[in-house]
């Protein structure tokens, strides 16, 4: 390229425009991506809530919780299940009060949380936090702290009281960001509720054997055990979709804009350049080279500026999605581990492709005008001029 | 200049007409108008013969000249280099037949920015496909014939507008052409400049060139064997200055 200002100019307006259509495309597939990731951190792939709720969409819970375990485990092909109760505590004394989440867990299948430090849910008294949680509580792990089930506001009275000891620091997958929780085993939990909560639990995720038909056993776990309502992986990964399907209309819409205006960049660049060279591809083709050469020559120059805005794109709009999910992550409400834009090789490679095959069609005309250029005329003006 | 001429551009002499015109015509509309820009001429040129046309601006001479390289196609009458009828070759094969047959200079030397001189050089063999070390050695061979041996690797922007036009001249005999077709080749360069390409005419002349001029330059027209004069797209003097 002869003029490199406005080549560069052109090269850095391709890759805006490929960055955010990189992003489009990790925003659309990305957020399903990511629910997948976490709902699948533990290959946990069916979650069993009460009958006609979603995980934890409502404070319903299911009663008879050993009995109902039980039946789930005889169900064929489910290999494991790791029930789980989620309540509301109050944090006493210490630093300050608060409400936390408190999740009651069997430590060795829990599928919450993860173990930044310390020790896992073991005895009866041992919890783990999450940094908000130890925040709150102006404790440390390896600290004892109390903990209350319930809180009259009136009376000011607590109620299920306990005091634990805090093994470990966790990061847990599902609650919201900067929410306080804590982990603590599923009977402790179901104590300090009292006769409300005693063998009640508000999911039990169940695990199905490698290589088995998840939707069959699904199907047999909610014959076996009427009221629950049974949801797959795959199903929530569905309902997810219909409900993120107006991001992935935006992502497709604003992706298609970038296209559109990487398209007309280059061939906005490709165009000024044939019309400042029509001479030259006029002089090509009188002195024998072929037409399709021609063409070739300007395809390559549209398809060069293309991949080279396409390569500098990548970077920025993968430095772009990790600043976004940095902003978005604050959202309320949003589990932890959930993020907007996730990076895959495939995002990367549809973005690729799209912005070759828009190189190509970008050069396209500017290419079929300087090979059809009338060479007689051309020249005759070229001299005039 | 070498004194190693490659004697590049003909091969033997033949009694055949390297070009022959026939009731050559072209006509062309113009808005509402036609405009005859040739109209029914005919001659010939001898292999190894050098002929100016010559004439006011607007006489068909450039019109002319694309006709009988095959870039422009008659309306009527024909035009054969070495017995074929380029007006009546389809594009593809017209492309061809320039590529290999005829040679181009232009007043404006429209020689690839990006290339050196040699790669310039290089570029109609390469699309005739000649090997690249074969190539290689011809351009080189061509640009000392012009006298820019020691400039292979330059630039066009490196060089003078004679030095261009010698490399153009250069480029238009890389695939051993029958015909060199010149239009206005002094066109853009000082009289000493200018003087500098008819002696490089001359030469190629001498070496066998046949070749085809069109120019307004009265010292260059005067360079030629024989001058055809235009007026209003028909031959009104066929002159001969001096014999081959």
């Amino acid at each position: 390229m002869r003029h490199r200002a406005r080549t560069v100019l052109a090269v850095l307006g391709v890759a805006v425009s490929a960055a955010l259509l990189l992003d489009m495309v990790m925003l659309s597939t990305g957020m399903r991506e990511s629910f997948r990731d976490f709902l699948m951190v533990r290959g946990y792939q069916l979650r069993v809530a009460p009958k006609g709720t979603l995980p934890f969409d409502t404070e319903a819970t299911i009663g008879g919780a050993a009995e109902v375990e039980r039946a789930i485990v005889a169900v064929p092909d489910v290999i494991a299940v790791s029930p789980v109760l989620g309540a509301q505590v109050h944090v006493i004394g210490a630093a300050s009060e608060g409400a936390a989440f408190a999740l009651g867990v069997r430590g060795a299948v829990q599928a919450d949380f993860e173990l930044v430090r310390g020790h896992t849910v073991a005895g009866a008294d041992t919890a783990v936090a999450n940094a908000e949680f130890l925040a709150l509580a102006g404790a440390r792990v390896g600290d004892t702290v109390d903990v209350a089930a319930g809180f009259d506001p009136q009376l000011r009275i607590h109620s299920g009281r306990r005091r634990l000891v805090l093994g470990g620091e966790g990061r847990f997958f599902y609650t919201s960001a900067g929410q306080p929780a804590i982990a603590l085993p599923l009977s402790t939990l179901q104590q300090m509720g009292g006769a409300e909560r005693a063998d009640r639990v508000s999911l039990v995720m169940a695990r199905v054997r490698d290589g088995a038909d998840v939707e069959s056993a699904r199907l047999a776990l909610e014959r076996s055990v009427p009221r629950v309502t049974a949801i797959s992986v795959e199903t929530a990964l569905r309902q997810v979709d219909e409900r993120l399907s107006y991001f992935r209309q935006l992502a497709f819409i604003l992706g298609a804009i970038s296209l559109g205006v990487g398209f007309l960049l280059v061939t906005t660049l490709v165009t000024v350049s044939v019309n400042e060279r029509v001479g030259e591809f006029a002089v090509l083709r009188a002195i024998g080279v072929a037409r399709g050469r021609v063409v070739q020559q300007v395809l390559l120059e549209g398809l060069a500026i293309s991949l080279a805005g396409a390569l500098l794109g990548l970077v920025l709009g993968v430095g772009t999605a990790q600043y976004l999910n940095v902003i978005l992550s604050d959202f309320p409400g949003l589990p932890t581990g959930f993020a907007f834009f996730v990076f895959r090789p495939a995002a990367a490679w549809a973005s690729l492709g799209m912005l070759f095959i828009t190189g190509v069609l970008a050069g396209a005309l500017p290419a079929w005008r300087a090979a059809g250029l009338p060479i007689g005329v051309t020249l005759r003006q070229e001299a005039v001029a | 200049m070498s004194g190693a001429a490659p004697r590049a551009p003909s091969p033997a002499r033949s009694a055949e007409p390297v070009l022959a015109v026939r009731d050559l015509e072209r006509s062309y509309t113009l808005g509402a108008e036609t405009v005859h820009a040739v109209r029914g001429v005919t001659f010939d040129v001898p292999d190894g013969e050098w002929v100016s046309i010559v004439g006011p601006s607007g006489c068909g001479k450039s019109t002319m000249l694309n006709l009988l390289g095959a870039i422009d196609r008659p309306s009527a009458g024909k035009v054969l280099v070495r017995g074929r009828d380029v007006g009546a070759m389809p594009d593809r094969e017209a492309t061809r037949f320039r590529l290999l047959h005829v040679g181009f200079v232009f007043q404006r030397f429209y020689l690839m920015p990006v290339l050196s001189a040699e790669e310039n050089v290089e570029l109609p063999m390469a699309e005739a496909r000649v090997p690249r070390v074969e190539r290689r050695a011809r351009a080189s061979e061509l640009l000392s014939y012009v006298g820019l041996g020691a400039r292979q690797q330059h630039r066009p922007s490196q060089l003078s507008g004679g030095e261009q036009q010698r490399v153009a001249v250069a480029r238009a005999l890389a695939n051993r052409p029958a015909l060199l077709l010149a239009d206005e080749p002094t066109g853009e360069l000082d009289a000493r400049t200018g003087a500098g390409i008819i002696s490089l005419f001359e030469q190629l002349n001498r070496d066998g060139t046949t070749i085809v001029v069109v120019t307004h330059d009265e010292q260059l027209a005067q360079a030629a064997q024989r001058v055809i004069h235009m007026r209003d797209g028909l031959i009104v003097k066929d002159e001969r200055l001096r014999s081959r």
